[in-house]
């Protein structure tokens, strides 16, 4: 079933939510890691502030501030949540 | 030095209270130092309770046992290989959802778990209101609220502890089920760890690793476990430690 609005959480803007339906990295044990620190799919994240240079980016997920490289977050698909 | 006759692991995320309540317990009677061949700080102290001599050590915070980082591996190796009498899983109240990851990874290795809720003030404070009976209900195990910093929930975790060395308490954790793929595949390998490894090592959990193409765990069964030993128990330290 392909959906429509799935997209990577890299392209989303500062305060924009997303959920996520998958994380799609390619290294095993990156993938573990982003699992544990609450990139699963059907959470939520909220994008939080870019760096100056634009990577990386900070994402508010379970209760903490994480942030994640492009290389990250261009292997997260899901969509974004609420009023366009 | 006491006999301690139990030993306690502290687990945990990071910046949990594992150390504040490390600290509340042991009180001045505690060691650091690194482990063997490892820059990871090792802290463990002993303190005494009802008669009885305990032996507690303040393992790494850890959001895993997975992603083998050094911290990691020094968790596990601890879990795997000392096998402690009791673990405690030091949780944060404000953020349950990520905190609980750790607890279902450490209940796969030892049903010997009690889970503490720590920070419950500062979740009362953000108007997080927490079922313990039924989160303890439904993990199997003890879970105890507390407030390491406020010395709330203290002596409740000691009783809890005291009531689970005197055999009071008969936990049975939550069994993680997997995709029935994954459950063949464990079905099909169980017998042949169990055979391997007897009752040394929690063999679904072992079996889980062995599909997972842990390959770490498999190098650190080939070693010698690295046991601490008391000789090599390093200089006293006064004060308070904070365990990174």
């Amino acid at each position: 079933m392909a959906k429509r609005n799935n997209r990577c959480l890299s392209e989303m803007k500062p305060g924009e939510r997303f959920r996520i339906e998958k994380v799609a990295i390619p290294d095993a044990v990156l993938r573990r890691r982003l699992l544990d620190l609450g990139f699963v799919p059907g959470g939520e994240v909220e994008v939080g502030q870019r760096s100056p240079l634009g990577d990386p980016t900070a994402y508010y997920v379970c209760g903490t501030t994480i942030a994640l490289r492009k290389e990250e977050s261009n292997y997260i698909y899901g969509e974004k949540i609420g009023h366009d | 030095m006491i006999n301690a006759t139990y030993t306690i692991a502290l687990m945990g995320n990071p910046n949990t209270g594992k150390s504040t309540l490390f600290n509340v317990l042991t009180g001045l009677r505690q060691h650091t130092g690194n482990w063997p061949g490892k820059t990871v700080t090792h802290a463990e102290g002993e303190f005494v309770y009802r008669g009885i001599a305990y032996r507690i050590v303040d393992l790494p915070g850890t959001y895993s046992l997975y992603s083998n980082s050094a911290d990691e591996e020094v968790a596990r190796d601890f879990l795997l290989f000392e096998r402690p009498n009791i673990t405690i899983v030091v949780v944060d109240a404000t953020a349950l959802e990520r905190n609980l990851n750790l607890v279902l990874q450490v209940l796969e290795m030892t049903d010997r778990v009690i889970v503490a809720i720590n920070l419950i003030d500062e979740a009362k404070k953000k108007g997080i209101r927490i079922n313990t009976k039924k989160l303890a209900t439904k993990l199997g195990v003890p879970v105890v609220p507390m407030s390491a910093r406020n010395k709330e929930g203290i002596d409740e975790l000691l009783k809890t502890v005291d009531a689970f060395v005197h055999g009071q308490l008969h936990p049975t954790p939550i069994a993680v089920p997997y995709s029935v793929e994954i459950e063949q595949s464990i079905a099909k390998l169980l017998p042949l760890v169990k055979e391997i490894v007897g009752d040394d090592y929690p063999a679904r959990w072992v079996a889980l690793r062995l599909l997972d193409g842990d390959t770490s765990l498999l190098s650190a069964l080939n070693q010698q476990p690295p046991r601490l030993t008391k000789e090599e128990a390093p200089y006293a330290c006064c004060g308070s430690v904070k365990s990174v």
